[in-house]
């Protein structure tokens, strides 16, 4: 350690000199030097590593970076519209008090006995993400929807041996540049169009591009740009017809009011969990689910963990453990289905809890209250002038709002709103070339009508 | 068997509370916790809501969730986590190549500011200057460690990374034109399961290349494997077993002159941080795994970060955004101009990134030398103790020593007595230890896989070691006491039998009613 002054990391216990000489001598070498004999001089690093000198106190450590922290403005301190795949919800106390329990923050990957408790706790995920999504089976947490929706989608190319996705072009330009990476260049991605008034996807175009080589049609709903998508069914109908397989992306905090994708139709739901139970963490604490139906031919191409419930040599003892392990890439490397490993297991099991939490009558009564904000806020800012509403159709949580026709850009208002402490809704410009100076307000139960009334106003008074 | 007098063995028993499954506690009308309802003026202006869903979107039979009060939910939870070893609470150690070390409690504490926690991705940079901060830094430090000149932070995992790097070798290839004549990745048999699998996803046809009798990767197989159509090379250095491949910089040159690239897997740096890196060894790309390495908390599988280095070569493939400085503002870079996209929404799994900042700003470049150290001196301690052990060997390379973790084997105890590693593993948790045995498919027999790190004092290791000593022992006094374990842990001999038969899996609760009916309590 630090030469100049000698100290015991509290983090290194055998650092202390003479535990180190007694393990040494154990162990029969002189020096750890001699431990490394394998590693030839000509890759040995002859001098130390140029970081910054550490904060060796916890104090300082904590004054160091809470400073760079205090650089951050957070959605707290400031009335935040943003969403757009992650949002600003409320996450209950029960779930922070469970993920920082240390059993399960600092758990690994124990087996079902002495780890019994993950299991459990992440066969209730899955169990409870399979009420809401109405279908029977829900794997571990994958990373992400982006991930989510990418191996969905590569689980029905293989499932259906066809090579080719449609996805609608409402689809969040950032998860679809995901999806394209993770399917070159095994499967190929076109897009389908939308009707502008709408926003719903443009069926004569979606039967246009329906092939042979068509795996699946993947669609979101609500979509990235906000609006309800009513014609799932139909989508399905015109995929299974093709023998493709619909794949819907689903906000699951809409599923207290709106019909999840299987029952318009869906074969394979996905989507992101952040929002149930999971604070935002600038976008850093997501995680995919996929959902299907209890079927060989869809579970047998899950790449995932999958937990099942099955009972103990004691009656009446519930145990759990991996459904079909040899499907994974941790039995089959190369040969398992994609790949498995550390993905948002606690991620999931905030989730777990949310749900428990929220029941039935909660889901309903905070996808309610997420519809009756937005419909407010939409009849308030359509009431602003040359501020329109880019949709015609109903909206869940997020509205397109057309700021193309006040004079000033979307970007120069989200300046003007930051100056009045409102972070402004996402600019869509850059995203989308038909949506130039519009911007995805998001409405959650954590803006009050105060918040809505404030912004409206301050949109006024720039807007002339 | 009796715990022996000299052991320090614990008369252990692990938290068993017979706990439901959450559905089982439903009792119609109860509430875990309440939404607020809409202002009176928004309920004036817009109704219920509910009318104004399109008819075929409106749902119609409320999602079947339990209905819990708050108490019983949050009491469900805790016994639940009391079900559950963490590594807070046991010597965990058995769980080699996941680098299992002490996640500093202060970092939890700065993760749990409203200022890291309730951050959105879309804010202006003007409002996360502080984030962005710690995601360039954090990238420098990684640059340091491993001598390449760049990181992005948006890999979720070591497998991700994976993916990743097989991403930027294919958009690398297809860029100069030999996308579709490099059809092949190279990777050895004891590196991790995902280097072959994730690269697989990519299209990529796989070669595992064996081991030779020193246990190393063989230098023939990989003269043999390489040709025209080697993309990369994706290999562990150490490799699961611990042992360090001097031969490598031969490997990476091997796979240069053949025109591939050479990517490295460096989920094993626990033992090699500040003593060798990536750039001195040939490599063109490398990950570290943040919640391995950089003392992150494992989260129960997740969540999970990778920093991802390239040379200067590749810098232009990089997923977007990447974080840039100009000497007064951080910015996030969209412009990279041969960007293999993206593979995670926005910019990474920030917590993870700000714990492992603040996890080497505690301890600095010395300090990091001295984890590699102690975890190395950790290692082959237990190393000589447990070969000393009647019925446990360390295939390959007898006598001499490893880095940070061992590959052992149980096959002569299993010999002699016919227990298994998995009844060994099983029989540990009796004692509040966990024992992983390996990867699949298990070339060295019997295996078991033991990582010791720099976290646990020597009366640790040597607790760990006594709970070994008397499970071999008691293998052959009383095998049935092994072979039916857990006795003291939380459920008994699990019935694995309905997990690989599709009429009887059950992966939810609904599944199971359906298969089985309402379980009698």
């Amino acid at each position: 350690m630090d030469q100049k002054k000698k100290f015991i990391h509290p983090y290194i216990p055998n650092s202390v000199p003479s535990v180190k000489e007694k393990m040494l001598r154990e162990v029969g070498v002189q020096n750890i030097d001699d431990l490394y004999e394998d590693i030839p001089e000509g890759l040995r690093l002859k001098t130390d590593l140029k970081l910054p000198e550490p904060k060796l106190s916890e104090l300082e450590l904590k004054r160091h970076v809470m400073k760079i922290l205090d650089r951050n403005r957070s959605c707290e301190e400031t009335v935040s519209f943003l969403g757009g795949g992650c949002a600003h919800h409320y996450v209950p106390a029960i779930c922070d008090e469970i993920t920082h329990r240390a059993e399960f923050l600092t758990a690994y990957a124990g087996e079902p006995y002495e780890d019994a408790g993950r299991f459990q706790a992440l066969f209730e995920y899955e169990s409870l993400m399979a009420e809401l999504l109405d279908f029977d089976v829900v794997n571990v947490p994958t990373y992400d929807w982006g991930q989510a929706a990418s191996t969905a989608i590569r689980m029905s190319g293989r499932i259906t041996k066809r090579s080719k996705v449609l996805i609608a072009d409402t689809i969040s330009p950032d998860r679809l540049a995901i999806i394209k990476n993770y399917c070159h260049p095994v499967m190929k991605a076109e897009l389908v169009r939308h009707h502008p008034e709408t926003g719903h996807i443009n069926l004569e175009d979606l039967c246009s591009k329906m092939a042979a080589e068509v795996a699946a049609v993947y669609f979101e709903n609500p979509s990235y740009l906000g609006f309800i998508e009513t014609q799932g069914q139909e989508v399905a109908d015109i995929a299974h017809a093709n023998g493709s397989l619909s794949v819907v992306g689903v906000d699951p905090i809409s599923l207290g009011v709106l019909k999840p994708p299987s029952q318009y139709g869906a074969d394979i739901a996905c989507g992101d969990i952040q929002g149930l139970g999971n604070h935002m963490y600038y976008g850093g604490s997501l995680g995919g689910f996929i959902a299907t139906r209890d079927e060989e031919k869809f579970v047998m191409e899950y790449p995932s963990r999958l937990f099942g419930i099955t009972r103990t040599a004691v009656e009446g003892e519930w145990g759990f453990g991996d459904v079909a392990y040899s499907r994974t890439s941790f039995d089959r490397r190369e040969k398992g289905k994609e790949f498995v490993g550390t993905a948002a297991a606690l991620h999931g099991i905030s989730a777990a809890v949310y749900l428990s939490l929220m029941g039935p009558r909660g889901m309903r009564e905070l996808g309610q209250h997420i519809v009756q904000k937005t419909l407010y806020a939409s009849k308030k800012m359509s009431g602003i002038k040359n501020v329109k509403l880019r949709f015609q159709s109903t909206p869940f949580k997020e509205l397109v709002v057309d700021f193309s026709q006040t004079g000033k850009s979307a970007a120069e208002i989200n300046r003007h709103l930051l100056d009045k402490g409102i972070f402004g809704g996402k600019d869509l410009s850059v995203e989308f070339s038909g949506l130039r100076d519009c911007a995805l307000y998001c409405f959650t139960e954590m803006v009050t009508q105060a918040d809505i009334d404030r912004l409206v106003r301050v949109l006024k008074d720039h807007l002339g | 068997m009796n715990i022996s007098k000299n052991s320090k063995l614990r008369n252990f028993h692990q938290a068993k509370w017979d706990e439901e499954v959450i559905f089982e506690l439903n009792t119609s009308g109860e509430r875990g916790i309440l939404v607020p309802e809409v202002e009176p003026e928004i309920k004036a202006l817009v109704g219920d809501g509910l009318s104004v869903i399109p008819e075929n979107m409106l749902r119609e039979d409320p999602p079947a969730l339990p209905e819990v009060a708050q108490m019983r939910v949050l009491k469900h939870f805790l016994r639940l986590s009391q079900q559950n070893l963490g590594a807070d609470l046991n010597i965990d150690i058995g769980q080699g190549t996941c680098t299992v070390k002490y996640n500093p409690k202060i970092n939890e504490v700065l993760a749990a500011s409203p200022r890291a926690y309730a951050l959105h991705p879309a804010q202006a940079e003007s409002t996360v200057q502080g984030a962005l901060q710690i995601m360039y830094e954090l990238d420098l430090f990684l640059r340091e460690v491993s001598g390449l000149d760049r990181f992005t932070l948006q890999p979720s995992s070591g497998s991700h990374a994976i993916l990743t790097m097989a991403s930027i070798i294919r958009k690398y290839h297809e860029t100069r034109g030999e996308g579709s004549q490099r059809d092949e990745i190279i990777t050895t048999i004891f590196s991790h399961p995902s280097g072959a699998a994730a690269a697989a996803v990519k299209g990529y046809k796989i070669i595992n290349v064996y081991y030779d009798k020193t246990g190393l990767p063989d230098i023939e197989a990989l003269k043999k494997a390489v040709s025209k159509r080697t993309a990369a090379l994706i290999i562990t250095n150490p490799e699961d077993t611990g042992i360090y491949n001097p031969k490598i910089a031969d490997f990476t040159r091997l796979v240069h002159e053949a025109g591939g690239l050479c990517g490295y897997d460096q989920a094993n740096a626990n033992g090699i941080l500040g003593i060798t890196r990536a750039r001195e060894a040939g490599f063109d790309l490398c990950f570290f795994n943040l919640h391995k390495t950089f003392g992150t908390p494992h989260g129960c599988g997740g969540p999970a970060s990778a920093g991802l280095g390239v040379t200067r070569e590749l810098v232009d493939y990089l997923p977007v955004p990447l974080v840039e400085f100009d000497g007064k503002r951080y910015f996030l870079n969209w412009n990279v101009p041969h960007t293999i996209g993206k593979v995670r929404s926005f910019y990474g799994a920030f917590p993870v990134i700000l714990k492992a900042y603040a996890w080497i700003m505690s301890l600095g470049g010395r300090g990091l030398k001295e984890v590699a150290n102690i975890a190395v001196l950790n290692n082959n301690y237990l190393l000589k103790k447990i070969t000393a052990i009647k019925g446990a060997t360390s295939p390959f390379k007898a006598g001499k020593h490893r880095i940070e973790q061992v590959r052992y084997s149980w096959e002569e105890l299993y010999k002699e007595t016919g227990v298994t590693t998995h009844n060994i593993a099983y029989r540990l948790a009796d004692f509040g230890f966990h024992l992983w045995s390996s990867h699949h498919p298990f070339l060295v027999p019997q295996p078991f896989t033991i990582e010791p790190t720099e976290s646990y004092s020597k009366e640790e290791l040597d607790e760990y070691l006594d709970g070994l000593r008397h499970v071999a022992e008691e293998a052959r006094v009383e095998p049935e006491t092994v072979k039916t374990a857990p006795h003291r842990s939380v459920v008994h001999k699990i019935d694995e039998s309905t997990f690989d038969d599709p009429q009887k899996w059950a992966i939810t609760w609904r599944a199971y009613l359906k298969k089985y009916g309402k379980p009698s309590k």
